[in-house]
Order: C-alpha cells, then sequence, then structure tokens
C-alpha cells in the first residue's frame, strides 16, 4: 500500500481547472519529484492535499486513511507535514522557538520537546543562528527553518514546496544533501521543485504537470527523455544536458 | 545557560511578590488612602490587562470587546449583593463561567474575521452589549446597582473604613493572572498562541488547531476578567453600564497593555503603573481646574508611544539591553585591535 | 402607511449623511489600510467650525462647510505628518490606536473649551422650511445636507475612478511598491487622502449644525457607525460604503420606529454583525 495516494483530484476555481482528473502514488521511503511550468497546478495540487483547499472532486488516500476533506492541522497531526513556497516563517519568534513549535506536535513536555528541537536544527546545519530572530535571517535560511520545524513535527511524509528555488549552489548542494540524510533515516519526500538537477539525481519518481494535468510518471531518466515533457517544460538543449548528468552521477555512484 | 536564565527569572518574580506583599507596611502608604487607592488599581489594572495580554498580546487577536466580559463579572457579583441580598463569591463564580461562555459564542464566528474587521467587529459587540444592558430593567440598565450597607469582611468582601484588605484582594488576583501566564509563556500552549499570532497558516501546517488555540486562549482571558469586574464592583460598590461595559474601558486595558508591551509577561504591570497613577494624580490635581485635562495628556502619552516605540516600554528596555550589548561587542572588537 | 414612508426617507437622509463621514474614512483605509478612530471626532471639530462661524459672525452652514471642509482638510493632513506617518512601519494596529489617543485628545479639548454643554444654530436659512408631499413631511436642513452628502460622495467616487490622480490613489492603494516605481509620489498620495478623508468628513460637519446639536461626544456615535458602514461595505469600496451606510440609515430608523429607540442602534450593530458573519469581508469586498 503507498504511503499516500493522490486518486484523481480535480480542483477547479470558477471555470478555471488547475487540477484535472490527477493520480499518482506515493511508496514509503521514497523521494517523488513533481514538476512542470509555472501555472501547472503544482502548488494548487499541494494546496488540496495538505487539506488547505478542498478538491472539487477525488480523494485523497494518506497512510490507508481517507484524509480529502480534514483541516490542514489534522493532516499535519497524521503525520504529512508541508512547507510553503513562499515562506511564511514565525518572524517575531527565534529560530529555535520556531522548531519547537514543530517539535510539541508529539511532545507536550517543554524539555523533551526542546531536545527533539535541538536535534533538528543541527540536523539542519542552523545550530550557529538558533537564537536569532527567524524574520531577520536570509531566505535561505528562512527556508531551512521551514524544513526544521516540519522535520521537528516527525512527520512520515515531508512535502516542500520549493524549499530550494532562489537558493545559491552551496545552498541547493546543502538541502540536496539534507534531503538524502533525511531519506535514509525513513522519511517520505513529495518535492515540488523547479531546480532539476537538485531533484533529478535523487528522485525515485517523478510525476509532471502541465496546465493542470499529469503528462507524465516516471523514473527521472524516463521523464527526461519523454518527448511531452521535453515539449512542455525541459526543452530540447536542457533534456540533453540533463542526462548528461544523470548519467555521470550513476557512473559515479 | 538556559537554566541560569530561568532560575534567575523565578528570582526576580518572588522577590516582586514579596515587596508586593510588603508595601502596604511602608508608613507613608499605611498612612495615605489615596496611595493605597492608586495602588489597589494598579494591580486591579495590571491583572485586567494582563487578562486581555493572553488572547490581545500572545496571541495577536486584538479584542475590543474585553469590557463586556469584565462588565458580565462585575454584575455578577453586583447582582448577588444588590438583588439577592447574598455574599458576592457565588455570583463571581456565575459570571466568570457567563463570560466565559459568551466569550466563546461571539468569538467563534468573530475569529473568521481578521485584522481590522474583527476590531470593529468587536466595536459593535461592546455597543450591542452596553445598550443592551442600559434598557434591561433586571439589572437596574443605566441606574446601574448600588450597594447596601452589610456587614464588613472576606465574606462580603466589603470594608469600608479600609482599603488595606482590598490591596491583598488585588494582590491575589495579580499573583494568579500573572502567575497563569507566566505559565502559560514558558509552556506549550504560550508557544502555539505566539505561532498563531505570527501566522496563522504555518501553525495549521505544523499540527496546530488555530481555531481552538484561539477559543482557549478567549475563553481563559475572558474568565479572568469576569474575576477583575467582580473585584472592580466590590471594590467601587457601585456599578453600572458605562462604567464598565462600554469601549472607553475597553480601551484602557488594551492601552495598558500596548504601553507596557504586548505579548511580554512585564508590560501590563508596567503600563499599569505608568497609566493608573497618570490617570488618578492628573485627575485630582486638574480634575477642578479644567474638564478633560488628565484625559488630554493620556491622549498625547498614548500618540507620543505609538508614535517612539510602539512595542512599548519592553521595546525600550530590549533597546537599551541591545545597545549596551552592541557597545559590549563592540569595545570586545577595539580590544582586540590594541 | 404614510408613517412607514417619512421613516424610510428619515432614514435614508441619515444613511446619506453616515455616507459621506463614511467615504472618508473608507478612503484612508482602502488606500493605508489605516483605521482613523479619530474620524468622529474630525466630524466634530468640522461641526464646531461651522457653529462658532454661524453664531459670531452669522455665516450660514450653507456656507461655512467650506471652512469646515477645509479646516479638516488641513487637520487631516497634520494627522498624517504628525502621527500617521510615524506608525505604518509598526505593528498594524499602532495607527489605530495612536488615533484613538487623538480622539481623546481632541474631544477633551473641545469639552475642555466649549463645555459640555449641546449647542445649536438658530435662524439660519433653512432653518423652518419644509417640503411636504401628501403625507411626508421633509425638513429642508436634513433635505440640503443629506442630498449635498450623497453628491460629495459622487465627486470623491468620479476622481477616484475616472481622473489620473484617483488612478495614482487606485495603484497606491493596491501596491505600494509598484505604484512608486511607476514614478507615484506614494507620500504625497498618503498625505492628500488623509487630507480627503477629513474633507469629506468635515464637509458633514460643516453642514450638520443646521439641524443637529454640537457638542463634545457627538463625533463617537458618527465614527463608529463609520467604522460598521465601511467593514459592512468592503476594504475601502466607496459604493460599499454608500450602500451600507444607506442600510444603516434604514435599519436605525425603521428599528427605531417598530422596535423601540432604545433598541436602534442595537439592530444597527446586531445586523452587522449578521452580514459581516455571512461575508467577513463586507457586501463589496473579496
Amino acid at each position: 500500500m503507498p504511503l499516500l495516494a493522490v486518486c484523481e483530484i480535480s480542483k477547479k476555481f470558477g471555470s478555471l481547472v488547475a487540477n484535472d482528473k490527477i493520480s499518482f502514488n506515493v511508496e514509503e521511503g521514497n523521494i517523488v519529484g513533481l514538476i512542470g511550468p509555472n501555472g501547472a497546478g503544482k502548488t494548487t495540487l499541494f494546496n488540496c492535499i495538505t487539506g488547505i483547499y478542498k478538491p472539487s472532486h477525488g480523494k485523497v488516500i494518506f497512510n490507508g486513511l481517507d484524509i480529502t476533506n480534514l483541516p490542514a492541522y489534522k493532516v499535519a497531526r497524521l503525520g504529512a507535514v508541508r512547507t510553503f513556497q513562499i515562506v511564511h516563517s514565525l518572524k517575531e519568534m527565534s529560530v529555535f522557538d520556531n522548531v519547537l513549535i514543530g517539535a510539541y506536535l508529539r511532545e507536550k513536555n517543554t524539555e523533551k520537546a526542546s531536545e527533539i528541537a535541538k536535534q533538528c536544527i543541527n540536523l539542519c546545519y542552523l545550530s550557529k543562528m538558533k537564537n536569532t530572530r527567524a524574520g531577520d535571517l536570509a531566505i535561505g535560511l528562512k527556508k531551512r527553518v521551514e524544513l526544521a520545524r516540519a522535520l521537528a513535527t516527525g512527520p512520515k511524509l515531508l512535502m516542500l514546496d520549493e524549499c530550494m528555488a532562489g537558493l545559491t549552489s552551496t545552498e541547493v548542494n546543502e538541502s540536496v544533501s539534507l534531503i538524502k540524510n533525511l531519506k535514509d533515516k525513513g522519511i517520505t519526500f513529495l518535492v515540488v521543485e523547479h531546480i532539476m538537477e537538485a531533484i533529478m539525481p535523487i528522485a525515485d519518481k517523478v510525476v509532471v504537470l502541465d496546465g493542470g494535468i499529469k503528462i507524465a510518471e516516471n523514473h527521472p531518466e524516463v521523464v527526461i527523455q519523454d518527448e511531452r515533457v521535453i515539449e512542455a517544460y525541459l526543452g530540447k538543449k536542457y533534456s540533453k544536458k540533463l542526462q548528461i548528468a544523470t548519467q555521470g552521477r550513476e557512473k559515479d555512484a | 545557560m538556559m537554566k541560569g536564565n530561568k532560575k534567575k527569572q523565578d528570582l526576580y518574580w518572588y522577590v516582586l511578590i514579596v515587596l508586593l506583599i510588603l508595601i502596604p507596611f511602608i508608613p507613608q502608604v499605611a498612612a495615605n488612602s489615596f496611595t493605597q487607592h492608586v495602588l489597589i488599581l494598579i494591580l486591579l489594572y495590571a491583572s485586567m490587562s494582563q487578562a486581555w495580554n493572553i488572547i490581545g498580546g500572545y496571541c495577536g487577536q486584538v479584542s475590543f470587546g474585553h469590557s463586556v466580559f469584565f462588565g458580565i463579572g462585575a454584575y455578577g457579583a453586583g447582582m448577588a449583593v444588590v438583588r439577592f441580598g447574598l455574599p458576592p463569591w457565588p455570583g463571581i463564580i456565575l459570571g466568570a463561567l457567563l463570560a466565559t461562555a459568551v466569550a466563546i459564542l461571539i468569538s467563534y464566528p468573530c475569529f473568521k474575521l481578521k485584522g481590522h474587521y474583527f476590531a470593529i467587529a468587536t466595536f459593535a459587540i461592546v455597543e450591542i452589549f452596553n445598550r443592551l444592558f442600559m434598557v434591561w430593567y433586571w439589572v437596574n440598565g443605566a441606574l446601574g446597582l448600588d450597594y447596601p450597607l452589610v456587614e464588613v469582611g472576606w465574606r462580603n468582601f466589603m470594608w469600608y473604613t479600609t482599603k488595606i484588605p482590598y490591596y491583598y484582594g488585588a494582590l491575589v488576583l495579580f499573583i494568579i493572572i500573572f502567575g497563569i501566564v507566566r505559565f502559560i509563556e514558558k509552556n506549550r500552549f504560550g508557544y502555539y498562541l505566539r505561532a498563531v499570532r505570527e501566522d496563522q497558516e504555518t501553525a495549521e501546517a505544523t499540527g496546530i488547531n488555530s481555531t481552538m488555540v484561539k477559543l482557549s486562549a478567549m475563553a481563559l482571558s475572558a474568565f479572568l476578567a469576569a474575576f477583575c469586574g467582580a473585584f472592580f464592583v466590590q471594590y467601587n460598590l457601585r456599578v453600572d453600564p458605562t462604567m464598565v461595559m462600554s469601549l472607553q474601558v475597553s480601551m484602557v486595558f488594551v492601552l495598558v497593555t500596548i504601553l507596557g508591551g504586548a505579548g511580554t509577561l512585564f508590560g501590563p504591570l508596567l503600563g499599569a503603573m505608568i497609566l493608573i497613577p497618570l490617570q488618578e494624580y492628573t485627575r485630582v490635581l486638574w480634575g477642578g481646574l479644567g474638564r478633560g485635562t488628565d484625559l488630554i495628556l493620556f491622549g498625547f502619552l498614548i500618540i507620543l508611544i505609538m508614535v517612539r516605540q510602539p512595542k512599548g516600554i519592553m521595546g525600550l528596555v530590549d533597546e537599551y539591553f541591545n545597545y549596551k550589548k552592541m557597545r559590549k561587542v563592540i569595545s570586545a572588537e577595539s580590544d582586540i585591535k590594541y | 402607511m404614510s408613517m412607514f414612508f417619512q421613516v424610510t426617507i428619515d432614514g435614508l437622509l441619515t444613511g446619506m449623511i453616515y455616507a459621506l463621514v463614511a467615504s472618508g474614512l473608507s478612503l484612508i483605509w482602502g488606500v493605508m489600510d489605516v483605521l482613523n478612530f479619530a474620524h468622529g471626532e474630525y466630524l466634530m471639530v468640522g461641526m464646531y467650525v461651522s457653529y462658532w462661524l454661524g453664531f459670531l459672525m452669522n455665516i450660514d452652514p450653507l456656507i461655512s462647510w467650506i471652512a469646515s471642509g477645509a479646516f479638516c482638510f488641513i487637520l487631516g493632513i497634520l494627522t498624517y505628518k504628525l502621527i500617521i506617518r510615524h506608525c505604518l512601519a509598526g505593528p498594524p494596529l499602532s495607527a489605530l490606536l495612536a488615533t484613538f489617543g487623538l480622539s481623546m485628545m481632541l474631544k477633551n479639548i473641545a469639552l475642555n473649551r466649549f463645555s459640555p454643554n449641546f449647542r445649536i444654530l438658530t435662524g439660519t436659512f433653512l432653518d423652518g422650511k419644509k417640503i411636504i408631499i401628501g403625507n411626508i413631511v421633509l425638513p429642508m436642513p436634513q433635505l440640503v445636507t443629506s442630498i449635498f452628502a450623497l453628491v460629495v460622495v459622487f465627486i470623491i467616487y468620479y476622481i477616484i475612478k475616472r481622473t489620473r490622480l484617483g488612478w495614482a490613489i487606485q495603484a497606491t492603494a493596491m501596491d505600494k511598491e509598484a505604484a512608486e516605481l511607476m514614478g507615484i509620489k506614494t507620500e504625497s498620495i498618503f498625505v492628500l487622502v488623509f487630507g480627503l478623508g477629513g474633507l469629506c468628513v468635515g464637509i458633514a460637519g460643516g453642514l450638520l449644525p443646521s439641524y443637529l446639536a454640537v457638542h463634545p461626544e457627538v463625533g463617537g456615535l458618527f465614527g463608529l457607525i463609520a467604522f460598521v458602514c465601511v467593514a459592512m461595505g468592503g476594504f475601502g469600496s466607496i459604493p460599499g460604503a454608500l450602500l451600507a451606510a444607506l442600510l444603516i440609515g434604514l435599519v436605525e430608523a425603521l428599528g427605531g420606529f417598530y422596535i423601540a429607540p432604545v433598541f436602534k442602534y442595537v439592530v444597527v450593530f446586531g445586523l452587522y454583525l449578521l452580514i459581516v458573519m455571512i461575508r467577513p469581508k463586507g457586501l463589496f469586498g473579496w
């Protein structure tokens, strides 16, 4: 049984169809990439899965439970936690407090929760600035605080919405290795990403959306060569470059 | 390091309580009933503003409707004494429960509103309650309730010749309410309150039921506010709708908190320590000289604070410590150079 | 039945005044997201200006509204320059609380200078004149003031929708930074908007003393009703505020007549809460 099953999700805003009967599964322990051009409906789909929007049609099954109409906080409590594309850090609070809020989800006791928060902060390389006001951080660090907070809730499935956009290449590499580490700890990922070099090498599967429709779902190497994906999103040159890059990485591995 | 801080804070807190207990033994205070009056009001308004601070400061839902809960508490005690000839205690409990129920009923729909819409809705609620109480015959309408002469003592919570017991009554209220907030501040609920204030969407995505958090904060806040109202009427020996249930009264709670620093533990106390003496002493000094001079000054002070330091006195304190820290860093750096 | 019509028309006439007071507030709210708590006190100031001009110099409110409007225009600008400008960077409610302080000052200065007495202007040009249609009596002071108010609301609306200045104001309201990049001096727009807000309410205040008594507390209720109109109408929408104001005037008059005068504001505020529960951002909000 997959950890997350998205079954024929549709979302309409008036006459605009943002998602049209999208289905795919996320298997436990995998990293699944969700890619597509701007306006393809990736964030809308995220919002439907996490209970921020009510889908017009379809079902979302998480860990065997129907979460389609659950409010966002219940989805999070079940263990499907997300970050936002536009960071919403808790500005006036310190980095540590931001993460502590996540840790409180599973642990009421302040001392134990602080312990969890500390671990997550270390995992995300944030220990240096744990007393800084979250609002004062640069964008890359803010995104990492988001990730740390989500991580502290002890999720089964982490859903990252463009957590690498706007980062420097060093930061991207750090994030990629972080995701890999977390995967080894048994966390499943669903990642919306535009930076193909980052997502393609680590993803077990990629789902491609275009205009609200799923146009491909397969292993990254296959998706890169898919005609429709190249036409809709990647472009020929980029596809070639990516193929070389992925092959190179595989040889390295 | 954090542990050490905690112990230090605990120490400050207990020292403060001991000082407050000892204040009436100062001869100047013991002899001057007006000073006692001001001290009682400071403690009362600090407590009431702290009750408001739970929802308005920590949780960021700026309600201008708290005089409704304050008023219900006041009327609870007042009705028990005036209408039913009982000691105030059952009325206080009933009033507090009623205020909590009203708070939950009216704030559940209001929490759908954001920002100014929420503020204006709470204005409207105060006005509705004010006007209803004005014409409600059972609670004596606009005339209000005047306390009869009853036996003095703790049973009736009433004294005529001395103010000292009132002072200790207010101190108990102060310790309970500040104690509760002190406890909340360091625990999960306190963090959740702040998370909801900072960003509701993030809070929800982190598994926080923000509606529930806001409702509980509002309920707790209203419950405590009702006790403050009850104390007020027992001290004042009279209650009418304008006195306890109007926008002006609500505003005082908000202003005291914001002046001191919203969302901070000692903000309400600092705010009350400045505003209440200002209000009371100017009233005595200029009350006869010119109408409203105290309020002109009060208004001016509010503008000044909002323009200069919207985070209140606690903001100034933070600024000061940051400045000192910076100085330290700078001097440390210059040490390295030479 | 004729009583019903009479009450309805009275209500609509009151509503038009509310509309003028509210549109000034709505403009400020819409452009700057600031709730000006002293708005009702501007009205009070405007009324005193008009009253004293009438009382001391025999100038009719039909003329002295110009002076009241100008006075409140300047008052608005001063409020912005001295207070609001410094609050915009702070927490969202600091401007509201600062203007609350201002309202307290203005009210008590009026109390201090002019005493709490109710003052009414007699012997004005329109005083005592009325139009009678069938059973319905239309007192001229109310009628002229209300229609005048409605005209001013339309002029303001026209300026916002149809002139270059109005577009600049709209652009500033939508996105301050983007407007600045387009070469709009948003600071001047803010000053102007605050002035215009004062102007609206000043004109209303200038006309009102022809039939309404002036006293230091007169602004409080008007201010509160203006808040309710604006919130009911929706964020910064002048048509919304107009509709809400007419509705409130109507409900106030009918509620006062058919239920009981003491309940009229309970009905008004109750209606507001009901509407806002159904549409949290007001009738015309989104």
